[in-house]
């Protein structure tokens, strides 16, 4: 495929190989946030090409992995009332809440249906028109103007049964709650690629200049990784921190106005729980309330009960990079993709599930 | 989740569009990049372009890479 194929040429990787190699002198750690990334980086063995001074850290950036189980039981709540379609992206169906998930309660007969886009949902509610369609919206900034989008397709349709469950969650807040616990220390930090592209690189200009911690963005290919990774080696070694791109292609420092003007328009940031790292603020996004009666929470009398954390899953701390999948004692033997205990282990980009997938090359 | 891929925009339709996705036509929203033209590529995240995709940077970008394994190539 055209501008995809070529980020991957082996042949091309290896004059950017031997360029870290040569530059790269003070040991290093850095972190790739999203976990697209953490997926390049273990497919393509990239641990393995690059130099013995750097060490390579998981971050929190998957959304599937950081939704609460409060958030889950929600939407599986919303799916058992009678006349409720939920749809949702195909990733979230496995993923385990307290007691549940949306795929065992679809087989039990819910109804419950995977969409591509949000597009979907929304023709899903206009079949439909005596049913109520609940889009259980799920994603960073990267989706959360996709979603925003629907809300608008509905209010100019006049559409009066769809309905949005935000659990969408913002990256600048989780990063710096993530730094700012002190728990990891990062000598350089891999950016999103695609959050990037609607937020813009100048959304990590806080965390370049309080932090004085090197930022690039990267994409998703392996010359991508491996030109943000050379990037932020100069850096560590010209001691300088600031925010680079290393995906010019696809991102530049505004970011993408127009997608941002839409979820502005339809959200506005609130508190959000997060998987391992609890509540922080301004990290979520919920409906302003001119866009109100699309929103679940007020739409429905929403009741899951109590929640309870899977027993012995440590997601969390694979989240905020203090713990591999390797540390869990459930890797592998009660946990695996066709039978997850956490949601790490369901979600494509989950930790678990990519070193259960490339474990050959996950270690170091 | 974040997943997206670029795709070549062939045809466009109110705020619709029909992209090439590695030779599958798919049809998108253009709602966040109005400004894509027919002959654009786009980046495709679940079913909506999220940003139009700069050909000339990616180029560049595959320029610099040749570069490198050129003079790598010319070390050994
Ligand atoms: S292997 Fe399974 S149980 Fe262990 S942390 Fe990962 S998802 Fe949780």
């Amino acid at each position: 495929m055209k501008f995809l194929s070529e980020f991957r040429d082996a042949g091309l990787a290896k004059g950017v190989v031997s360029q870290i190699h040569r530059r790269s002198k003070t040991p290093a750690r850095f972190m790739e946030f999203c976990g697209g990334h953490t997926a390049t980086i273990l497919r393509y063995g990239i641990r393995q090409v690059l130099p013995a001074t750097i060490e390579m850290l998981s971050g929190p950036g998957c959304p599937v992995c950081v939704t609460a189980n409060a958030d889950l039981d929600k939407a599986i709540a919303l799916a058992q009332m009678p006349g409720v379609i939920v749809t949702t992206f195909g990733d979230m169906l496995k993923v385990p809440g307290s007691h549940s998930s949306l795929q065992k309660i679809k087989a039990e007969g819910a109804d419950v249906r995977m969409v591509y886009s949000t597009m979907d949902a929304i023709h899903i509610a206009e079949e439909n028109p005596s049913k109520r369609v609940v889009f259980l919206g799920i994603g960073f900034e990267t989706t959360a103007p996709t979603v925003a989008a629907s809300i608008l397709y509905a209010e100019e349709k006049y559409l009066k049964n769809y309905y949005v469950l935000s659990t969408h969650k913002l990256c600048p807040p989780v990063i710096k709650a993530l730094l700012a616990s002190g728990e990891v220390n990062l000598d350089g930090l891999i950016c999103p690629g695609h959050v990037s592209a609607v937020i813009g690189s100048r959304a990590w200009d806080f965390i370049a200049r309080d932090y004085a911690i090197p930022c690039v963005v990267s994409g998703f290919e392996p010359l991508d990784v491996l030109q943000c990774v050379d990037m932020l080696v100069t850096q560590v070694e010209e001691g300088n921190s600031k925010v680079e791109i290393a995906y010019r292609r696809g991102v530049r420092p505004e970011g993408n106005p127009e997608a941002l003007r839409l979820m502005h328009e339809v959200f506005e940031p609130c508190p959000a729980q997060w998987r391992g790292m609890g509540t922080i603020p301004d990290s979520g996004l919920k409906l302003r309330s001119t866009y109100q009666r699309f929103d679940a929470e007020c739409a429905f009398d929403i009741d899951p009960g109590p929640t309870r954390e899977p027993q012995g899953c440590i997601c969390g701390d694979i989240l905020r990079g203090v713990k591999t999948p390797l540390d869990c004692r459930l890797f592998g033997n009660s946990c695996t993709p066709e039978d997850p205990v956490g949601p790490c282990m369901v979600s494509s980009e989950g930790s678990c599930a990519t070193y259960y997938l490339y474990g050959r090359n996950s270690g170091r | 989740m974040c997943l997206a891929i670029p795709a070549l925009i062939e045809s466009i339709k109110n705020e619709e569009a029909d992209v090439d996705m590695g030779g599958i036509t798919r049809r998108i929203s253009l709602r966040l990049t109005p400004q894509a033209k027919v002959g654009d590529y786009v980046i495709v995240h679940t079913g909506y372009a999220i940003n139009i995709l700069d050909q000339h940077e990616a180029r560049e970008t595959l320029k610099l890479f040749e570069q490198l394994a050129k003079a790598a190539e010319e070390e050994r």
